[in-house]
């Protein structure tokens, strides 16, 4: 295995919120009405069912509850082991599948207080990611500046894939409020289900939409860089999380290709998507899916023309490598430091 | 890309001097909008007239993305005679066949009765674009080989086009789009697959069509260039859905053709799928074997439009993890990016290889004596 180094950055992990009625205390007497009133259930995705081995590593998995809603198993799992400096936690907690802004925007404000509270108060090591209600662009940006307050706050988190494509200028306040507070956007595999899982339509396993999301970053990169969010907001960083890694570099060459050819389409876009990659886009490093040799990996790594892209991640608790082998086999120790430090503090400038 | 006419060198060199090749891509067009007519019953005419062909999108004509070239195609290519690109023969022999020693061209006709809502008129349309197909081309230069295309959507109407043709040497494979109402995998689609196998045909899977899906797992984009991208993502999706349904388990003898795609991404895709069955093959028992087994086994990847990266070297890495047995040589002709083939390979490639890629692996694949 490849050694880790101390004082890494995990760039995604995902404490869980144990269920629905965790966030009656965040939400105010309307909306834990509601929740009570309706007997809403919880909102938990398709993307990660709780039993599937996917969702966590068998050692990572408790005896009850959810994995990952623990913070003393996500210390003695992860922040410990791998000696960590700083932790980024990304709730998938199911909110973004509702459909009523309002209803959204209540559960995201509750789940992004929960996060503040019952997390990153517990634990200095932490910091989190401002989960937004996408449903009104209005109320997304609201909770940006709500929340952005509070710096352990270190990133704005989407799903890849939700009603539109991420570049729709509709969109942009939000990304005009990201790169205004540092803020890094930070875009995470998973659905609001609002679309069907494949650009083909909806396939009928769950296996089927965990490998598609590899696919559902590619769109997303082609939608963010040719609608121009990068000319538009030159300094926003946006990351790719658990997007996989191995697909960039040849998506990239047809991109570029392409946008040879039809660049007279979109004159806006004012610098190559090889080069816009390379100063805007970051990607989490797991899951790691290339074969477990170095010659491979150290070619993929030569096709991405740079050290810069890649972010330290374990996942947890997904379940994407056993023991500490976090790192994939074959990288040298100058782009191990990259990786687990120096670029998520180049990404990251909240990180403090 | 874009290639303006000009009277060229290659035009001027005598043809014989050139290695031959198969070119596994080749568009032909209908010179007029009636020209299917002769081979359609008059009331799929009437039709026609009526109602148009009432497709999965909504233009009445022409696509929701405006392509960037009319035609999606190159302005060098119009026919003397006049009608669209690719509607003439002459020219066609004229422009690539003979000056780029094509041995063998695979037809493959787009805008035809695959993408269509009403199911009885898409199979009367397939029906008549395969008829067309030898009429026009096949029987009047033998070096043309068609697609028996077929009303994708109605898997039991298609696999009967598909016993119909069966045994006629006109064709070489059968021919679908990525796009479509369910991924590829999908079991309404099986019969295709099971009266192609039956056949001895491979089945070509081009890029595009209508499924009434957006293109993006996330809705419609707002550009013509991310439908171009696109389609290698609908591809993928088509693809991995083959596999996880357990389309190549169930049907060993079949072989798929991706085409127009791309291939840079099929190591990254396969490798995903392995891992990925590695922990949830219990969801997916009837794959039995690793993901890119069966695509190592029984996918093959025509290669216009070749990813284009600022190191040539680093193409071939990507052909050394799919295997230089698994490319067929495709121009796109007439297309706006169709790719030349006396550029697409650099110096360095050993013989054997350049000659797989160019030729031999489509001879093999679709039966064509040496």
């Amino acid at each position: 295995m490849t050694s880790l180094i101390a004082g890494g950055i995990d760039c995604d992990v995902h404490p869980a919120v144990p269920h629905l009625t965790s966030l009656l205390p965040y939400l105010n007497d309307y909306w834990r009405d509601q929740v009570t009133t309706r007997g809403m259930v919880d909102l938990v995705s398709q993307s990660y069912p709780q039993n599937s081995p996917m969702t966590a590593r068998p050692d990572w998995r408790p005896e009850k509850g959810k994995p990952g809603e623990s913070l003393e198993d996500m210390q003695r799992h992860v922040l410990d082991p791998f000696q960590l400096r700083f932790a980024i936690c990304n709730p998938l907690y199911g909110v973004q599948m509702v459909f009523s802004e309002d209803m959204q925007a209540a559960f995201c404000r509750a789940l992004n207080d929960w996060l503040a509270k019952e997390w990153l108060d517990r634990d200095s090591r932490l910091r989190g990611s401002i989960v937004i209600p996408t449903q009104s662009i209005e109320k997304a940006v609201a909770e940006i500046e709500r929340c952005a307050a509070d710096e352990r706050f270190v990133q704005v988190l989407m799903l890849v894939m939700g009603d539109v494509p991420l570049g729709k200028r509709a969109l942009w306040p939000i990304y005009e409020a990201a790169e205004r507070h540092e803020l890094p956007v930070g875009i995470h595999a998973g659905s609001a289900y609002h679309n069907p899982p494949t650009a083909v339509g909806w396939g009928s396993y769950h296996i089927e939409d965990y490998v598609g999301h590899s696919q559902a970053f590619q769109t997303q990169l082609t939608s963010l860089i040719v609608e121009g969010v990068f000319a538009k907001y030159p300094h926003l960083k946006m990351v790719m999380l658990e997007s996989g890694v191995s697909w960039i570099a040849p998506y990239l060459w047809r991109l570029h290709k392409f946008w040879r050819g039809v660049r007279m389409e979109t004159p806006w876009v004012d610098r190559a998507p090889l080069e816009i990659v390379r100063s805007n886009i970051r990607f989490s490093l797991q899951p790691f899916d290339a074969p477990p040799d170095a010659a491979t990996l150290n070619r993929l790594f030569e096709h991405m023309q740079s050290d810069e892209l890649v972010l330290f991640s374990t996942d947890y608790p997904h379940w994407q490598f056993d023991g500490q082998d976090a790192l994939p086999e074959g990288l040298a120790p100058d782009l191990v430091r990259k990786i687990m430090i120096d670029n998520p503090h180049a990404t990251y400038p909240r990180l403090k | 890309m874009n290639i303006q006419f000009r009277e060229s060198r290659e035009a001027a060199s005598p043809p014989t001097t050139k290695t031959a090749i198969a070119d596994c891509d080749i568009h032909p067009a209908r010179a007029t909008r009636t020209e299917l007519y002769p081979y359609l019953a008059k009331r799929w005419q009437h039709h026609l007239e009526v109602y148009g062909v009432h497709a999965y999108q909504g233009m009445m004509e022409g696509p929701p993305y405006p392509k960037a070239q009319p035609n999606a195609s190159r302005r060098d290519a119009y026919p003397p005679e006049g009608g669209p690109q690719g509607s003439s023969l002459s020219f066609m022999q004229k422009q690539l066949l003979d000056p780029n020693n094509v041995q063998l061209g695979v037809l493959n006709p787009l805008n035809t009765g695959q993408g269509i809502r009403n199911h009885d008129l898409s199979a009367a349309l397939c029906s008549a674009i395969n008829d067309w197909q030898i009429d026009k081309w096949t029987s009047k230069d033998k070096r043309l080989k068609a697609s028996i295309v077929v009303g994708n959507e109605d898997g039991l109407a298609a696999a009967a086009e598909i016993r119909e043709r069966a045994g006629d040497k006109n064709f070489v494979q059968v021919l679908l789009l990525s796009r479509n109402v369910e991924p590829l995998g999908q079991r309404r689609y099986w019969p295709i697959y099971q009266a192609a196998e039956e056949a001895g045909l491979p089945v070509g899977v081009h890029a595009f069509g209508f499924g009434g899906n957006p293109i993006t797992p996330s809705g419609w984009p707002s550009h013509y260039i991310e439908e171009m991208v696109g389609h290698s993502q609908c591809q993928q999706s088509a693809l991995a859905s083959l596999v996880l349904e357990g389309v190549f388990e169930r049907f060993p003898k079949l072989k798929m053709v991706m085409i127009e795609a791309g291939f840079g991404w099929a190591p990254s895709l396969a490798w995903r799928l392995d891992k990925v069955w590695q922990r949830l093959r219990s969801e997916v028992a009837h794959v039995k074997r690793p993901p890119s087994e069966y695509i190592r086994e029984q996918v093959w990847w025509t290669t216009q439009p070749m990813e284009d990266p600022e190191r040539r070297e680093d193409l071939f890495d990507v052909i050394n993890w799919i295997g230089w047995d698994r490319l067929l040589f495709a121009t796109d002709y007439p297309h706006w990016d169709y790719d030349e083939p006396s550029r697409v390979l650099p110096a360095g490639v050993s013989e054997a290889n350049r000659e797989a890629f160019y030729l031999g692996n489509a001879k093999k694949l679709y039966g064509i004596a040496a």
